[in-house]
């Protein structure tokens, strides 16, 4: 079976298969999304959640920390961008800067209490810390604006040096939430195959090991906790903007749950592009399955039950078993194997 | 000279005394081995010697530190590296990266973010001369998992052997070994302790005595004896408590 562990093909170098379709993807979804009876706003949508996705996946995939309340920094990060531009100043910049200082601290200050954790009670400790903020979303009236939320968030132009460009319709916010995206992904690929990330995956599977032969796992878990929230909180920001609004379900409980499942369904246990895969294939139920009937929840959440039992690896384990029963080529050598003849 | 030095070590777990009251010397150069039946606290002793456990009492010293409830990672990195007795090994990867991930190159750049690891043909070729040393060379790119049961125990000593130590604590290193297996690992400590010091918990006695310099005897959380293997072998009492009949 694979595992987010397997030695990378091409020694870590981005440009992979997987990476060239995800972005060809990306580039050309604004040319079909409509033609195919969708909408721009959905490409966008779904931009932001593989954004916040695989941040996550660092932390639950990558490390073996189940967080189960990561929800509270995408929300942090949206209520902080609103704030921004309501209080501050109207700036793009300025306010995702401000949307991942804000769920930084608030993942520096969780982290610090979670991160001697592991487990259950690491778990539950997420939770815990994520219906605090929940709850201070909801009873800080006169901040949050209490159940409704910040309305009229706008969605502040891209100023870039003397270049200034209208970002405000779905169409052109997709290309810069796409961009953000791509420099995100490019940034996590690079961490992950990293010694840092190696080290991570270390962490989680042996923590005992880890420590004894010198790495400061406490650290390294707060850091980890820490990087996975600025990831969240700068999806926050823009599913702000997307939204034009911050609202206390953003960061409930059940966005964390969500998290969870589409990482675990697409298969962030065993393959980076895992948590895309999941994200596609929630958004794909939601509005597909969704158009068909009103419970396509409970088809996605039965959908989940299936795939924990027979192929807990997800989609991204179910397409590994697949190509390699499928005799299209033989897989060619890769680093351990190259690497072999010099043993 | 002393490397390694244990003053009237205690451990209690709740109500509970394991370790009553441990002194031990370890000198540099030599195998130091340990025994006593079941329960009698040798694993809760490595644990409080490498930071698993603080002491409730007593003094540990290092070349001249006091680690006495240190953390487990300060302590590795003073040079003192260990073995369980129940196997820990990076399971999802392969054999390799166990090794390089314990090696202090590595860990110096645990916090680097550009680098790939198996680029770096220096540290590539520095697992691979420690994983030679227990002859696992040849199966560096298997995944950990697949090993056979004996080669997972060589591997956790490779581990222990990846982060250049002063000391190398083992932990029951032939438990479950067969004898042919058994018999290479002799020959493998035999060629360790021209590099190493090393603190070898063990019940195959044949296999303590034929290796160590010193031995002590623990037993209900005390050193009840400490001498040479031929010494013990004449002590009637310890031969009597704790041998059986091997000697
Ligand atoms: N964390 C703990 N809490 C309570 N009791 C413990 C703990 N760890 C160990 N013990 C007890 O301490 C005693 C000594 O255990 P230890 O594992 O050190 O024995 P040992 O000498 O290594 O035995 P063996 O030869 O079977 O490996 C045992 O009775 C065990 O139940
Ligand atoms: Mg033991």
């Amino acid at each position: 079976m694979i595992s987010l562990s397997d030695i990378p093909a091409r020694g870590g170098s981005p440009f992979t298969r997987s990476m060239g379709l995800f972005v060809l993807l990306l580039l050309t979804a604004p040319f079909w999304l409509e033609p195919i009876g969708l909408y721009q706003y959905l490409g966008m949508e779904i931009a932001i959640w593989i954004l916040f996705a695989l941040g996550f996946n660092l932390l639950f995939g990558y490390t073996g920390l189940h967080s189960f309340g990561h929800g509270a920094y995408l929300g942090i990060g949206a209520y902080a961008f609103g704030l921004f531009q309501q209080n501050i100043t109207i700036s793009l910049w300025g306010g995702l800067l401000a949307a991942i200082t804000a769920a930084t601290l608030a993942g520096a200050l969780v982290g610090a209490f979670v991160s001697h954790r592991r487990g259950i009670y690491f778990a539950l400790m997420t939770i815990a810390f994520g219906q605090v903020f929940w709850f201070a979303a909801i009873k800080l009236h006169s901040i949050t604006g209490g159940e409704d939320g910040l309305l009229g968030i706008p969605r502040p132009d891209l100023v870039f040096g003397p270049l200034k460009l209208d970002i405000s319709d779905n169409g052109a916010l997709y290309w810069f939430v796409t961009i953000v995206l791509l420099v995100a992904v490019l940034a996590l690929w690079r961490l992950v195959n990293a010694p840092f990330g190696r080290v991570l995956q270390a962490i989680r599977q042996n923590e005992t090991r880890a420590r004894f032969v010198g790495y400061n796992v406490w650290l390294i878990k707060w850091l980890t906790f820490v990087v996975s929230a600025a990831f969240a909180g700068l999806a926050g920001g823009l599913f702000a903007m997307a939204q034009e609004s911050a609202y206390p379900d953003v960061m409930s409980l059940h966005q964390s749950g969500l998290i969870v499942m589409m990482v675990l369904v697409g298969g962030g246990l065993v393959s980076f592009w895992g948590p895309v895969f999941g994200v596609l294939l929630y958004f794909i139920a939601r509005d597909i399955i969704g158009g068909l009937t009103e419970t396509w929840l409970l088809w996605f959440g039965l959908m989940f039950v299936i795939m924990v039992m027979v192929r807990p690896e997800g989609m991204a384990g179910l397409f590994h078993v697949l190509r390699a029963r499928l005799p299209l080529r033989s897989r060619k050598a890769v680093g351990p194997a190259a690497q072999a003849g010099r043993a | 000279m002393t490397l390694f030095k244990v003053e009237n070590i205690q451990k209690r777990f709740g109500s509970r005394v394991v370790l009553e009251n441990i002194s031990l010397s370890v000198e540099e150069g030599t195998v130091h081995g340990i025994m006593g039946p079941n329960g009698a606290g040798k694993t809760t002793c490595f644990h409080v010697l490498t930071g698993f456990y603080a002491p409730d009492a007593g003094r540990i010293t290092f070349e001249g530190h006091d680690i006495a409830g240190r953390k487990p990672h300060q302590i590795a990195r003073l040079g003192i590296s260990r073995s369980f007795q129940i196997m820990n090994l990076f399971d999802d990867t392969v054999v390799i990266e166990n090794v390089i991930l314990a090696l202090p190159e590595f860990r110096s750049r645990s916090f680097n973010v550009t680098q790939n690891v198996f680029d770096d043909t220096a540290l590539v070729d520095r697992a691979l001369e420690v994983l030679d040393q227990v002859g696992l060379a040849d199966r560096a790119w298997q995944k950990a998992a697949a090993l056979s049961y004996g080669n997972r125990r060589a591997l956790e000593i490779a581990v222990a052997l990846a982060a250049d130590p002063r000391i190398v604590f083992l932990d029951e290193p032939t438990s479950g070994l067969g004898a042919e297996a058994t018999r290479r690992l002799m020959d493998l400590i035999r060629s360790l302790r021209e590099t190493y010091t090393i603190v070898m918990i063990e019940h195959d006695m044949r296999f303590l005595f034929e290796l160590a310099d010193t031995i002590s005897v623990i037993h209900w959380g005390q050193v009840i004896a400490e001498d040479t293997p031929a010494a013990l072998r004449a002590n009637k009492w310890v031969a009597r408590s704790t041998l059986g009949d091997v000697a």
